[in-house]
């Protein structure tokens, strides 16, 4: 805790620094608020009506939890079944990456068509979101084993499932972590465009309406939300991985000491 | 009794021989060293050895039985010790024997306290220094269930000092243990102090250029070292390596 006051104190003084700027040009250039309001405006419209808007806030929440846990799962599969089976890693490696030039923002309104305005659709899209980059750097993380722990585990005449449980899937963790630490920020994004679609609650569904309404303070509101919810994640996924993670978490505090 | 019999090996990769028709064996409780030139296909013979390799000709026999493409016949200390760095070093000494099935906890427990890590039962290996590290893996071969102890290179990358108390330390481990050792290593004075026999081994294609029998009396101590026969025999060797090793 102590650490990430130390560290993080520069970000939040330049944080502070921007909001102030921000704040004395609105006042001085008498900018119109629904051009752009001043934060001090959006902070107090956030407060007020937060009765208004909670629900939008728990939804999307929601299904960012749900979308997440089912994108990384799959993510979590198919990088396992890809390095269990070669063969299907080099026929389908390079159509995983292939996938991911396909925009999401052109394919979220043909899945509306396919599945309707439920849930399904919009999982659909946070899953593809969050399981490319799981997949791929858990995938990287399981085909780059130490040689030398893998000649060892050979020469003692380890079974394939005693290799991959022993020591592939472990040494493959942190670099599991490094892609849960990106899809959590994706996950949140999935989540805002996938309720754009159509939805009846979420924070997409009262950007739209904030932003047609010519309301800036509360377009700004959500972003901050956004924003605030994204980095409640990521340290939620770095917490995760100190707990599970002891063996190099210790290693990396030895490395900030001694510098 | 043999314990273990390498019967003619021989391997060659494209065309390229890197084993011709090697020949040695192992009795039972001894040790031997295997001394060669870096490159001279030793990692070669030891995933032969190991069952991860298959020979061009020739068997493996332990025991009077072939295990020849069988790994874990035979336990094995890596050059590098290897240790997994999630596990601690209790659980890193138990590997060998749940990779074979049953963990001895006791035991395991008791060698590592009298390895002089009693304190770091429950480390990380990244706390460990080498000499530490080694003596771990080493820990991890004995307890492992097989009776054949491989060890390639084990302390190339230790200093000098450490390098002498590793070797002490191993001594009174194996004359306490009793199991066969092979010792690969390209140390001459490291190959005397500690064995029993010597094979050693031609440039490439890879042969068994000569067999030495140690007569020095156990148990040895770094006296030994400065002695005058161990530098006769020391000369003797390194003339012998010297006349096959070919100018680079």
């Amino acid at each position: 805790m102590l650490n990430m006051i130390k560290q993080g104190w520069r970000p939040l003084a330049v944080l502070i620094l921007l909001f102030i700027i921000w704040e004395l040009s609105v006042v001085i250039f008498d900018v119109p608020k629904w051009f752009l309001p001043a934060p001090s405006d959006i902070i107090t419209v956030g407060i007020n009506e937060w009765t208004e808007y909670n629900q939008h806030v728990f939804a999307t929440v929601e299904l960012i939890i749900i979308g997440f846990i089912v994108g990384s799962l799959s993510g979590i599969i198919v990088a396992t079944v890809l390095h269990l089976i070669p063969v299907l890693r080099q026929s389908m490696y390079p159509l995983i990456i292939l996938s991911q030039n396909i925009p999401i923002i052109v394919l979220a309104p043909l899945l509306v068509g396919w599945f309707g305005f439920g849930m399904l659709p919009k999982l659909i899209v946070i899953t593809l979101v969050c399981f490319f980059p799981i997949a791929i750097s858990l995938l990287g993380g399981l085909q780059q084993t130490d040689r030398d722990l893998r000649h060892y585990m050979l020469m003692a005449g380890a079974t394939k499932r005693q290799m991959f449980w022993k020591l592939e899937w472990l040494s493959a963790l942190p670099s599991l972590f490094s892609g849960l630490k990106i899809s959590a920020t994706y996950s949140v994004m999935g989540a805002v465009i996938s309720e754009w679609l159509g939805a009846n609650n979420g924070l997409g569904v009262y950007m739209t309406l904030a932003s047609s309404s010519f309301r800036a303070d509360r377009v700004f509101v959500a972003i901050f939300i956004i924003v605030f919810i994204s980095l409640l994640f990521f340290m939620l996924i770095v917490w995760l991985e100190k707990r599970i993670i002891r063996w190099q978490a210790s290693e990396k505090r030895n490395t900030n000491g001694s510098s | 009794m043999v314990h273990l019999n390498v019967r003619n090996i021989s391997q060659s990769f494209d065309e390229q021989k890197i084993l011709k028709q090697i020949n040695f064996s192992i009795d039972q409780g001894e040790f031997v060293s295997i001394l060669g030139p870096s490159g001279s296909g030793k990692s070669t013979l030891f995933r032969i050895i190991g069952g991860i390799e298959s020979p061009t000709s020739g068997d493996i026999i332990l025991n009077d039985e072939s295990i020849k493409n069988q790994p874990g016949s035979v336990s094995y200390t890596p050059q590098s010790p290897s240790l997994f760095p999630w596990r601690s070093v209790l659980d890193n000494v138990l590997l060998g024997q749940e990779i074979q099935g049953k963990r001895d906890r006791n035991t395991a427990l008791q060698m590592i306290e009298r390895a002089g890590l009693a304190d770091y039962a429950d480390a990380y290996p990244h706390e460990l220094s080498g000499g530490m590290k080694q003596r771990v893996s080493f820990i991890r071969s004995v307890l492992s269930p097989q009776p054949l102890i491989l060890l390639d290179e084990p302390f190339s990358a230790l200093d000098e000092f450490t390098r002498t108390d590793m070797q002490q330390w191993l001594l009174s481990m194996w004359e306490e243990h009793k199991r066969s050792i092979i010792f690969v290593t390209h140390n001459i004075e490291e190959a005397l102090f500690l064995s029993d026999r010597i094979i050693v081994l031609s440039n490439r294609p890879t042969s068994v250029q000569r067999e030495i029998t140690i007569p020095f009396k156990r148990p040895r101590n770094e006296d030994l070292l400065l002695s005058n026969d161990f530098l006769e025999f020391k000369k003797e060797i390194y003339k012998e390596m010297r006349a096959s090793h070919l100018p680079s």
